[in-house]
């Protein structure tokens, strides 16, 4: 199954912690958005591999934006 | 002449014993066994069965029983009410049967309905709505739409108890149409995920009337309800946890507004990490204010409101040393702790909560404030905001604010600040208070002057400096100094310092304010 993960608030992308095709564990930090001078960091939901990584360090997003996808489960 | 007791009844006269014993019978088993499959595939448990989880067994005394049972095939008018008790206490219920007319209401289902809602008023006991429901029967509506008793009367009774008794709803089924406003003025909602629906129109009303293709998931679904629209306050894997979940709300709420609010032994927290390692000192760092939460509170006593929505704001019952609060506390680990619109509106309807039924509230804040931006101010985050605070002006319960970390504008006085007139202002040694963060200020106040540097190191100097001369103003030590703050104290220090003013402000006088209500913005 595959987890469209959007952004939780308007903000900017300070950090990406994950390529796509990469492996990650439930809870595993993929990226930091920075927003109100705070760090929000976007965990998996699931353990699965990056398939795709929509945004770069700097960018601006809207609130809903997807930033990553992650497949469940997948090898 | 002399009477002979033990001759047979008259020839002619029904044996009214047996007559009643079969009507009994026929009224206890609902509808068909065809109906009582569905509801088995759905995962659902009978509405009797519903009932002996919930109850103390033995203890249920039951309502209209026979209603309609001169009508075939309306075994109860669908719906089982009466009172029983929950570890010894009180409480009325309504239950729908949806192996009777898939438990749509019919004359007698609202009258039923209503009669119970009065008997909660006058036992001054909290009142379960078990639903699972068609809505209204069209073929009666004639019998209960118009009059002043009919179905909209349940909804005016409702709006009248709210804040007066406890009610609580679990949702098992459908509640669609107008029975969706009965979650609505309920203190707690619970929702059975996969069976729970609530709508005003249903999916083949809908695309008649829009064109709209949903399925009854999508538009009103119990994960929808708890995690977007707000409407669901918990969501429950199966019936069984649903009504555990009720008998939750009971370990917290009184019988009724004057009621003793339920105390137990108190407990030491589970033991784990010190609050000083799970805050970071840095104040852009997110944590784990849960984490917060439960090395506060006994062990096993706390108990989320509306876990799911607007996360960014955690609302939960709790015991401290055995006495019952309500927390609101700041989530960093959500939005960086930001409030929003819905978590306004969440704090709003927790704070009323707590403040009607006589539950003291504990405020810990680590918030950067309101969001900002255009999208937030068309969502109307300053009038939704507004309603929040409204609620915190007008709790009189024993309130006490922490400041965790930060506190910074409008969110210091959503956060119950020392202007918002709390029983104390307390903080920790990490607090920060200010109108917003040394980032935002120093821009606010030194842009041209910043944008007149030439030399981006000296330029990252200046702005430094200027920061470090702004966080003197922050300082928890100098307001503490002005009288401020009551109390700057050790994070380790924070459970016992909450538990001796708790005991001290429970004596207090709750104002009342001379006049009718506040005008919310809505």
């Amino acid at each position: 199954m595959e987890h469209v993960l959007g952004a939780e608030m308007a903000a900017n992308v300070w950090k990406v912690e994950v390529t796509v095709g990469q492996l990650v564990d439930a809870d595993d930090v993929l990226l930091i958005l920075e927003s109100m001078k705070m760090e929000i960091p976007l965990w998996s939901p699931v353990r699965g591999r990056v398939t795709s990584v929509a945004v770069a360090p700097g960018d601006v997003v809207a609130e809903g934006q997807t930033l990553v996808v992650v497949e469940e489960g997948a090898a | 002449m002399t009477l002979d007791r033990d001759a047979a009844p008259h020839p002619d006269l029904p044996d009214v014993v047996q007559e009643l014993k079969e009507r009994t019978a026929t009224a206890l088993a609902g509808g068909g066994e065809r109906q009582h499959a569905k509801i088995a595939e759905q995962g659902k448990l009978f509405v009797r069965a519903r009932l002996d989880l919930l109850l103390d067994s033995g203890s249920f005394v039951e309502n209209g029983l026979l209603a309609r049972t001169m009508d075939d095939g309306l075994a109860a008018d669908a719906l089982v009410t009466g009172t029983g008790t929950v570890d010894g206490r009180v409480v009325a219920v309504i239950a729908n049967d949806p192996t009777v007319k898939a438990g749509a209401w019919g004359r007698e289902t609202i009258r039923k309905i209503i009669r119970q809602q009065e008997e909660a008023v006058v036992l001054q006991c909290p009142l379960l709505y078990l639903v699972d429901s068609a809505g209204a029967r069209l073929d009666e509506q004639f019998d209960l739409f118009i009059d002043r008793h009919h179905a909209g009367r349940i909804f005016w009774n409702q709006a009248r108890m709210s804040g007066a008794l406890p009610q609580i709803c679990v949702l098992f089924g459908p509640s669609p149409a107008g029975a969706a406003y009965l979650p609505a003025f309920c203190d707690a909602v619970i929702m059975v995920d996969g069976n729970a629906s609530a709508f005003l129109g249903s999916p083949r009303m809908v695309e008649m009337a829009t064109g709209e293709k949903a399925t009854a998931e999508e538009m009103g679904g119990a994960r929808m309800h708890c995690e977007v629209s707000g409407l669901g306050d918990q969501l429950a894997k199966d019936d069984v946890e649903a009504l555990a979940m009720a008998r939750r709300y009971l370990e917290f709420l009184p019988d009724h507004a004057e009621g003793e609010v339920p105390r137990r032994a108190g407990v030491e927290p589970a033991p784990g990490k010190s609050l000083d390692e799970l805050i970071p000192q840095a104040q852009n760092r997110a944590f784990d204010v849960l984490k917060v939460l439960n090395r506060l509170v006994d062990e096993g006593s706390l108990f989320q409101h509306r876990a799911g929505f607007a996360r960014e704001l955690v609302t939960a019952f709790a015991r401290l040393d055995g006495r019952t609060v309500g927390l609101v506390a700041n989530q960093p680990m959500r939005k960086g702790g930001t409030l929003s619109s819905d978590s306004s509106e969440k704090g709003a309807q927790f704070v009323q909560l707590c403040d009607a039924y006589g539950i003291p509230l504990v405020f810990l804040s680590d918030t950067p404030g309101f969001m900002v931006g255009s999208q937030v101010e068309r969502d109307g985050i300053i009038r939704r905001g507004a309603k929040y605070l409204s609620a915190i002006a007008e709790a009189s319960v024993p309130r006490i604010c922490v400041v965790l970390r930060k506190s910074y504008g409008a969110g210091y006085m959503a956060m119950s600040g020392a202007t918002f007139g709390p029983d104390a202002t307390i903080a920790l040694p990490q607090a920060k208070l200010a109108i917003m963060g040394p980032e935002a200020a120093v821009n606010a106040i030194y842009l041209n002057k910043i944008n007149a540097i030439e030399d981006p190191d000296e330029r990252t100097a200046y702005v430094a400096a200027l920061r470090a001369e702004y966080m003197i103003n922050l300082d928890v030590f100098r307001a503490a100094s002005a009288t401020y703050l009551d109390a700057v104290i050790l994070g380790d220090d924070l459970r016992a310092e909450l538990v001796l003013r708790l005991e001290r402000y429970a004596r207090k006088d709750r104002e009342r304010l001379p006049r009718r209500h506040a005008v919310i913005r809505g």
